[in-house]
């Protein structure tokens, strides 16, 4: 790889006038390449130290102490207590309930955003430009007011009850029920779904699917053997942006769900507030983490570029 | 190219010989109101079974939105478009006898050559077995043998080509389209390739229909070639009626290089031109009418000031060279002649000597070389 200096570059110490290039003047040019390449970095890299490898570091050596009489960990002494603590009944359930509720996000997230991104990435310039502000609209708004919101509409008073009670259903009460939870999720998740498989459709070739309907494909056939495995790396990026923070999310199920819908989000919440189990928070903090580590690496693995 | 004619005589009065395809009054227009574009405006064309055809045209003369109607990928606006008989105007592209080979091929990008080229068979039914046995015949046929496990990105341009032939080919169409199917080949790969299309079209006996805006293209391949332009048919010919006899100034200019020289038709076998020197050129145009005779560059013979053939005194002008490029096998000359600039091609061998910029020369014609042409 050959570095060219321009004039006007940010320093240009190695051009030195009337030389011949040399394959040391090469490598010296790489060097200084790197270097410079490197500081931009740094702000960056002292970012990611700081807030993430540390604090990551810390919540992983917590998992491995033990848990002191006044709630604090002790960390002289190392063991896998809490590991083993998680083979636990209770843990499970909230284990298996959490899964099966971010799977069901996942999966209504997928059923409604495809077909929303195949129409938006077939549309004209301006539309698209004009659907894409829609879906990033309620990002204008806090995470945390747009789930009061859903509170204030599921609640006994709020205007779903009403509605069912007028068309004759009488009160019907959604907060506090998984059913609101999935609601809250797939609400709150859904532009994570919609913009990678926008992206990946408005990516693929129309020709291809015309190509195939020359080809005797009728409009199910199409989807089944062209569309659909070419918009995989969108369904797959999309699918871990919507399972991975739903999994782990704690506000929703906080504020929509009640006693008999506790996430894992809100239990290790309360290992570490209420509880006063450091430790134990932190293994499962750690297994969640481990556990959403490789769901990623699946992903890369699968050749999906989307991110 | 006479079967074809024949197609095209008989047709009209008996319904003996049925058209591969029969293009009845068709018009397709995009958009509405303001942004109204009409595409192809109420065009009539037949293609004859077994017929190589050509449409061509520069871009936007509505020859790629005809092959998609007749793909069944759009549909017009109006008008009947039949397909050996049946009429399709209205059916989508799965439940019509044709198959298209799309510019830069459209290869499913995810699929292997031998799933590309199975894929027809397979929607349509034909067990897995079976279809890979006929999708590999065909592999075989365009000489891609060996290559049916590649992704079409580990192949070069051409091959991939080959394979958007085969994955057409293999569902044994009543008509192949081909949209400007050359255009991403190189120039050496294009000129190998129009020659194997040619006689794989002649090889099965399907009609292949052709869109190009590349005219040496169209006329090397085809038996009949259409010219379009905004939309409309202007001319339905063999080369050699393109070529000698354009029915307007586009048809003459866009086949082949020409010059138009303006005049005025003085009677029936004579014209007045710009310089007022009256030449003799038979058209059916009525007195007075503005016209163009066009001159082909090759048609036209160079010598000194003076050397005019005595029998060519009256198809003659005098001129001064202004460029002369040497071509190899002929000399390019822009020669100025008072009111116009004449663009003539010598052979390099056995013509009245090398001139050079500055030189004066005259120019002159065979009187059955010129031909009049109108707006």
């Amino acid at each position: 790889m050959a570095v060219v200096y321009e004039q006007g570059d940010i320093d240009v110490e190695p051009f030195i006038e009337g030389e011949e290039a040399t394959p040391e003047f090469e490598a010296a040019n790489i060097r200084q390449d790197r270097r410079r390449g490197l500081l931009i970095a740094l702000p960056a890299y002292a970012y990611l130290i700081i807030f993430f490898a540390i604090p990551l570091l810390t919540v992983i050596l917590y998992s491995f102490a033990t848990r002191d009489r006044f709630g604090g960990a002790d960390l002289t002494r190392f063991n896998l207590d809490s590991y083993a603590d998680l083979n636990d009944e209770l843990i499970r359930t909230i284990i298996l309930r959490s899964a099966g509720l971010a799977i069901l996000t996942t999966v209504i997230c997928l059923v409604v955003s495809y077909p929303f991104a195949y129409y938006m990435a077939t549309r004209s310039e301006t539309v698209r430009n004009v659907m894409l502000v829609f879906v990033m609209i309620p990002f204008w708004t806090n995470f945390l007011v747009r789930n009061y919101a859903w509170y204030v509409i599921l609640g006994t008073d709020g205007p779903l009850s009403r509605v069912a009670e007028f068309v004759g259903f009488g009160p019907t009460r959604v907060l506090f029920t998984q059913a609101a939870v999935v609601l809250g999720l797939v609400y709150s998740f859904l532009p994570f779904m919609i913009l990678p498989l926008y992206a990946a459709i408005e990516r693929i070739d129309g020709r291809l699917l015309e190509a195939s309907r020359d080809l005797y494909a009728n409009g199910i056939q199409s989807f089944r053997h062209v569309l659909w495995p070419l918009s995989l790396p969108g369904v797959i990026a999309g699918s871990i942006l919507v399972f991975i923070p739903s999994l782990g999310a704690y506000v929703t199920p906080q504020i929509l769900g009640g006693t008999g819908t506790t996430m894992l989000g809100s239990y290790i919440v309360t290992q570490f507030l209420t509880a006063r189990n450091l430790p134990f928070g932190a293994a499962m903090s750690t297994v969640l983490m481990a556990f959403m580590l490789a769901a990623t690496i699946i992903y890369f693995r699968k050749g999906g570029r989307t991110l | 190219m006479t079967e074809a004619d024949v197609a095209h005589v008989e047709g009209d009065e008996a319904e003996s010989i049925v058209d591969a395809v029969a293009i009845r009054g068709v018009t397709k227009r995009f958009g509405s109101g303001e942004g109204e574009v009409v595409a192809v405006d109420d065009i009539d064309l037949s293609i004859a079974d077994g017929e190589f055809f050509a449409m061509l045209g520069p871009s936007g003369c509505g020859k790629t939105t005809t092959l998609r109607m007749i793909a069944g990928l759009e549909f017009p606006t109006s008008g009947s478009l039949k397909i050996f008989g049946d009429e399709v105007g209205t059916l989508p592209p799965n439940k019509r006898p044709v198959n298209t080979v799309f510019q830069n091929y459209a290869l499913f990008p995810h699929m292997t050559v031998l799933d590309n080229v199975s894929f027809g068979l397979r929607m349509q039914g034909t067990d897995k077995a079976t279809a890979s046995a006929k999708a590999s015949e065909l592999i075989d046929l365009v000489q891609l043998g060996g290559m049916e496990k590649r992704k079409p990105n580990q192949l070069s341009g051409g091959q991939q080509q080959r394979v958007a032939l085969a994955r057409a080919l293999v569902n044994q169409p009543k008509v192949l389209l081909l949209d400007e199917p050359l255009g991403a080949l190189d120039l050496k790969l294009r000129q190998e390739m129009q020659l194997e299309l040619k006689s794989l079209q002649r090889e099965l006996g399907v009609s292949f229909v052709f869109v190009t805006h590349d005219q040496e293209e169209a006329l090397t391949m085809s038996d009949r070639i259409a010219v379009m332009h905004y939309g409309r048919l202007l001319q339905v010919g063999s080369a050699e009626e393109l070529y000698e006899r354009p029915v307007n100034r586009f048809v003459a200019d866009f086949i082949g290089q020409t010059n138009l020289v303006e005049a005025t038709v003085a009677d029936g076998d004579m014209i007045v031109l710009g310089n007022g020197s009256k030449v003799a050129a038979p058209s059916n145009y009525a007195a007075g009418t503005a016209v163009a005779m066009s001159l082909r560059p090759e048609a036209i013979s160079i010598g000194p000031r003076g050397s005019v053939p005595s029998e060519r005194q009256s198809d003659s002008l005098d001129g001064v060279v202004s460029t002369a490029v040497y071509l190899g096998h002929a000399v390019d000359y822009h020669v100025s002649v008072d009111w116009i600039d004449l663009e003539v091609r010598a052979p390099a061998i056995g013509s009245h000597g090398r001139f050079g910029p500055g030189d004066e020369v005259s120019v002159w014609w065979d009187r059955s070389s010129n031909w009049v042409v109108a707006d």
